[in-house]
């Protein structure tokens, strides 16, 4: 909310200046967020009355005016072409600086000109130039223009808590200046008006809950044409508000000036008396602002005999509202409950600031003193007849009291909370406190919405004596170890795993673009956002994989020849309870290793990923089993095993998605599990074998489609006991073997746990091996 | 005798004259062989007469042992020499680049997230974890923010076309599921992603947090004051460091506060935080007469940028290795 200092400091005027002002209510609890001048700096500017305007000999768009500053008669140059004579315009003399210029006496087209008389736009007061700035034809002639218009003023913007809707008036922030520095407040209630007319209307409550209060009256014959007083105008636009007409500006007045939205409709078109009742199907309201509304029983309305005129606490009727025919107006000031607008505003997609008010709470006891005040401003302005106030009132909130422990409060506060002072502090606060031994007893008052608990309490007195002179004081508490479980690595240690095996840690989005799912994980039903930033992020990923492409192609792009990213992240399934299980991926794209000298540089291939994914599930044993996976190149991809259980994928980019995604290589990936990593068991000591051990080579020819990891099975199988490894150490293809055939070499480690083996025995198990490989496998033994 | 010494004179200045290990071997034989001038000294010692043959005999043969030493000195010389220029030959350029992989690194989230984690660890938190699509219950009901809430507004929500669920807005959930399963004392921070529908310069639409809990029966304002000022004056290896607390508004905490944190000439928001409302312990089953306690939730990314000096929150979701590896 804006807010004029001058206008708070009507109310409650400490000695301070405005920033500690400023500073004073964000720490109190009201965020100042900006104060800003009312009007740019300059000076030497008076109310001057143009005497006579006469041609410029010289120049046609110029005239000469004799002005009556307060002194001499000053002779003035001026291009103005609404100057007359008997205006009262600002005046700069000769000297004062106006924002970008300075001013000087001054010869213009041969005539000496004693100054210059501005316009709202020289004066930084206005954007548009429409000519010399008209003052009030009563403004004293020589007094400084800064303080006929109140320019020294400056304009706090406030940014109160949403449990705090009595700050947002001129009021409210003067009690809570007055609760903060302990000075009075100088805020009298308006006197009620004595009625010169019987005039009233039938009121009737069909929704008492939704409003326990109605007031309002009659004023008839009014001007509805009659301008609005400059002051007010002033203040209404430094709170940023339009000047409308004369009876609506008093409504936004009051209402700035004591939080209470008021509403006049013209009488001429309210047939009958005024009932407040929830809208029933069918019916519509055009609404001030245009919005043509089809009600429901959602909404509060208020309607007359014949049709709705209202959305309550919300917006006026088109129909009904006030224009500058309007000779008979009814004022409405009410109290609509919270509940009855909450929400509301979300589901119109509009806001007003009646309903951001009621939505956060309104003072339910100066519904009166508010339409008395709009009344006495109204009066004052448009003249009129007043008629009497007719009230409808059911039940109000409670203001029940409230208990506060002395010694809750010390604890939960963790200092020595003085009785006397905190009785001062709710006695401020307006919460009439009666303290008894310990305890002290608070009524909450009518404009307060969120004191209702101790801790409500707790919190005044934590506010209201100031966060910083609270005690820090380090916390005393148990001292017990946390558990720390070595069978699991956390994602920090995994973290480091993947950075020392190269990869980049990158983050990408979890909500994704609808294509990737479908390219990378077959996913035509991804878990769809309601409302997404953009279409690009309107799905949740199910998979690491699209985000992870993505920032290769993005490095790619410019000019990155390798990429080795890593990502963990959670991933969205849309299955029944959206499992969202953590995962880890990885992706190497272009060269196998950075730049070097002393090896040929060559791209990374399936293997170099499968070794840092052997690396980063280690001490697990991690099999591939051959499977195709829709991101994935279906010759070259893999379902990762760990102990048995799939655990992720791995393999290289499908080159359809490599085109498609412009990539000039085809990236290695993997993505697993996050708990298949974070398991790895505690080591096991074995005993270290005695006896040596004898290290053979076996080589033979298979046919192509023999795989390694099956022979390497069954050789552990169905070998003799004293094979303690087997590891291959060379694959080969080409000259001297047959086509569709591969020669694979083979070092088989031998050892007995009680003997030394001898050539013999280390021979026939040679023999068994070389058999196995014949009988399963079709080798040829070279 | 003066001959002799003339002859042990001019054979060590032979000797000490050779590099060559076989030219120092025929030099020897010159003085030392079967017919080198010493041994022709020794034959004629026969000549002399037994009064004076022992004396010249010991004579020579000290003249011999010092020959001998001097060959050895000079053999030792001469391989010294020669290993000396064949390790000359074998020096490299210590200066080229090492070979092999390079090493990769932490997203300077991770890093800050960590950072935070250890920090609080040192101090006895354990670190939970929950779900990134949350239900409206525990990301606002259950927080104390019924439906239709004001303080709604301050969170613009990212909801699932199914209508029920959210991406949570904060880590504040973990809270409630924490308390859930655990009984107090309870000491647990929780880092992780939130959404919330804002994108500009200083907002990104999945941002981070991390929630810090602390509930025990004596835990007081005092006290959130005393561990967030040691926070972030161990965070950011500063004892200076100046730490604020505004007067603020969350519906799960009261008293509720806004951090500050002194930064150049100004100030800068790094956090909320307030004293758990005693309708989330009851939400939870939490006895709040006996309990109370503290909660917090600090901005990673926010901490990253100040510690790092980045100026545009977007690089942290570019992954661009240009900038990535600078956090190495």
């Amino acid at each position: 909310m804006k807010l004029s200092e001058h206008w708070l400091r009507e109310l409650v005027d400490p000695e301070v200046s405005t920033a500690e002002l400023a500073d004073l209510l964000t720490f109190g609890g009201v965020e100042v967020e900006a104060v800003e001048p009312a009007a740019p700096p300059f000076d030497r500017v008076v109310v001057a009355e143009i005497l006579s305007v006469a041609k410029h000999p010289e120049a046609d768009r110029l005239q000469v005016c004799q002005v009556n500053a307060g002194t001499a008669p000053l002779t003035i140059v001026c291009g103005a072409p609404n100057a007359r004579a008997g205006m009262r315009v600002p005046a700069a003399l000769p000297g004062a600086r106006l924002p970008g210029i300075e001013i000087k006496l001054a010869k213009v087209r041969g005539v000496e000109s004693h100054g210059m008389l501005c316009s709202a736009r020289e004066l930084g007061l206005s954007d548009a130039a429409e000519g010399l700035l008209e003052l009030a034809p009563d403004a004293t002639i020589g007094l400084n223009v800064r303080d006929l218009l109140d320019l020294d003023d400056q304009v706090l913007t406030t940014k109160p808590t949403p449990n705090r809707g009595d700050c947002l008036s001129v009021l409210g922030m003067a009690r809570e200046v007055s609760a903060l520095t302990g000075l009075t407040l100088k805020w009298q209630p308006p006197a009620p008006i004595v009625p010169v007319i019987k005039d009233t209307m039938a009121i009737t409550v069909d929704a008492p809950a939704d409003c326990p209060r109605y007031c309002a009256r009659i004023i008839r014959d009014i001007n509805a044409a009659a301008p609005t007083p400059e002051w007010m105008v002033r203040r209404l636009m430094r709170s940023g508000i339009r000047t409308i007409s004369a009876v609506v500006d008093v409504t936004n007045y009051v209402l700035l000036e004591m939080g209470q939205p008021l509403h006049a409709f013209d009488a001429a078109r309210v047939t009958g008396g005024i009932c407040v009742r929830r809208a029933r199907s069918g019916e519509t309201l055009a609404l001030l602002n245009g919005t043509e509304l089809a009600l429901t029983p959602e909404y509060l309305i208020i309607a007359d005999a014949q049709q709705p005129l209202a959305l309550a606490g919300i917006m006026g009727g088109a129909h009904s509202g006030v224009t500058g025919e309007t000779r008979d107006v009814i004022l409405e000031s009410a109290f609509f409950s919270p509940d009855a607008i909450a929400g509301k505003t979300r589901d119109l997609g509009f806001g007003s600031d009646s309903a951001y008010r009621f939505e956060r709470g309104v003072d339910f006891a100066g519904a009166r003193a508010a339409l008395e005040r709009a009344t006495q401003l109204i009066t004052q302005i448009c003249r009129g007849r007043v008629g009497p106030v007719a009230e409808a009132q059911g039940r109000l909130p409670a203001r029940n009291p409230v208990r506060l422990r002395l010694a809750r409060a010390r604890r939960v506060l963790g200092f020595e909370v003085d009785a006397a002072l905190a009785a001062s502090i709710l006695g401020r606060l307006g919460c009439q406190p009666r303290l008894a031994g310990d305890v002290i007893e608070a009524v909450p008052p009518s404009y307060r919405f969120d004191i209702g608990i101790e801790e409500d309490l707790i919190e005044e007195l934590a506010r209201v004596h100031g966060y910083d002179r609270i005690p820090a004081a380090i916390p005393v508490g148990q001292t017990a170890l946390l558990p720390v479980v070595e069978g699991r690595r956390g994602p920090a240690a995994i973290r480091r795993l993947l950075a020392g095996l190269d990869y980049q840690e990158a983050v990408t989005y979890s909500f994704v673009e609808r294509a990737w799912e479908n390219d990378f994980c077959a996913n035509p039903e991804p878990i769809a956002l309601a409302n997404p930033i953009a279409s690009q992020m309107s799905v949740m990923r199910s998979s690491l994989i699209g985000g992870l492409v993505s920032a290769v192609c993005f490095n790619a792009s410019r000019k990155q020849g390798r990429v080795r990213l890593f990502e963990i992240g959670r991933c969205f399934l849309s299955k029944a309870g959206y499992p969202q299980p953590w995962r880890v991926g990885a992706i190497a794209f272009g060269y196998a290793e950075p730049q070097q000298w002393g090896c040929a540089a060559r791209a990374v291939d399936f293997f170099d990923v499968k070794a840092d994914l052997e690396a980063l599930l280690a001490p697990a044993v991690v099999t591939l089993a051959p499977a195709s996976h829709p991101a994935l190149h279906p010759g070259k991809s893999a379902m990762v095993m760990v102990n048995g259980e799939a655990a992720g994928w791995i393999g290289e980019l499908h080159p359809r998605w490599q085109r498609k995604y412009d990539l000039a290589s085809a990236p290695l990936l993997f993505e697993v599990e996050l708990h298949a990593v974070e398991q790895r068991g505690l080591p096991v000591y074995q005993e270290i074998a005695k006896f040596p051990a004898v290290r053979r080579d076996l080589a033979a020819e298979f046919d192509e489609t023999v795989r390694y990891g099956d022979i390497s099975n069954e050789l552990k199988r169905a070998g003799p006991a004293i094979l303690r490894d087997v590891v291959v150490f060379d694959l080969y293809r080409g000259r001297g073997v047959q086509k569709g055939k591969k020669s694979l070499a083979f070092s088989v480690l031998l050892q007995d746990t009680e003997k030394t083996l001898t050539d013999a025995e280390a021979e026939k198990a040679m023999v068994e091996l070389r058999r196995i490989l014949q009988e399963k496998f079709n080798a040829k033994l070279r | 005798m003066q001959e002799l010494d003339k002859l042990v004179a001019e054979a060590m200045a032979l000797f000490g004259g050779i590099n060559d290990a076989d030219a120092l071997e025929q030099a020897k034989a010159r003085y030392l062989g079967k017919t080198g001038a010493l041994t022709e000294l020794l034959k004629g010692l026969g000549k002399l007469s037994a009064a004076e043959r022992p004396a010249a005999g010991a004579r020579i043969n000290a003249a011999k042992q010092a020959l001998e030493e001097a060959l050895h000195a000079q053999r030792e010389l001469i391989t010294g020499r020669a290993l000396e220029a064949r390790l000359a030959e074998q020096s490299i350029d210590v200066t080229l680049p090492g070979r092999g992989r390079a090493m990769g690194g932490l997203h300077p989230v991770s890093r800050t997230m960590e950072r935070i984690e250890q920090l609080f660890r040192s101090i006895g938190f354990a670190v939970a974890d929950g779900p990134e699509i949350e239900t409206d219950f525990y990301n606002f009901t259950a927080l104390n923010q019924p439906a239709n809430h004001p303080a709604r507004s301050m969170h613009d929500t990212f909801y699932l076309a199914d209508g029920k669920h959210l991406l949570r807005t904060h880590t504040s959930p973990i809270q409630i599921r924490y308390m859930e399963q655990h009984q107090p004392p309870i000491r647990v921070i929780a880092p992780g992603r939130v959404y919330r529908v804002d994108s500009d310069a200083t907002h990104s639409p999945m941002f981070h947090q991390v929630e810090g809990l602390w509930i025990d029966d004596q835990i007081s304002f005092a006290n959130l004051k005393g561990v967030l000022i040691d926070f972030f004056r161990r965070f950011f290896e500063n004892d200076d460091l100046e730490v604020r607390f505004r007067p603020s508004f969350f519906p799960f905490t009261e008293p509720s506060a806004e951090i500050d944190m002194s930064f150049g000439d100004g100030w800068l928001e790094v956090g909320g935080c307030g004293m758990v409302h005693p309708n989330v312990l009851r939400n939870v089953g939490i006895d709040s007469e006996r309990y109370q306690g503290f909660a917090f939730g600090l901005g990673p990314d926010r901490l990253t940028m100040l510690r790092y000096g980045v100026n545009d929150l977007r690089l942290f979701y570019d992954n661009d290795l240009r900038f990535l590896k600078q956090f190495v």
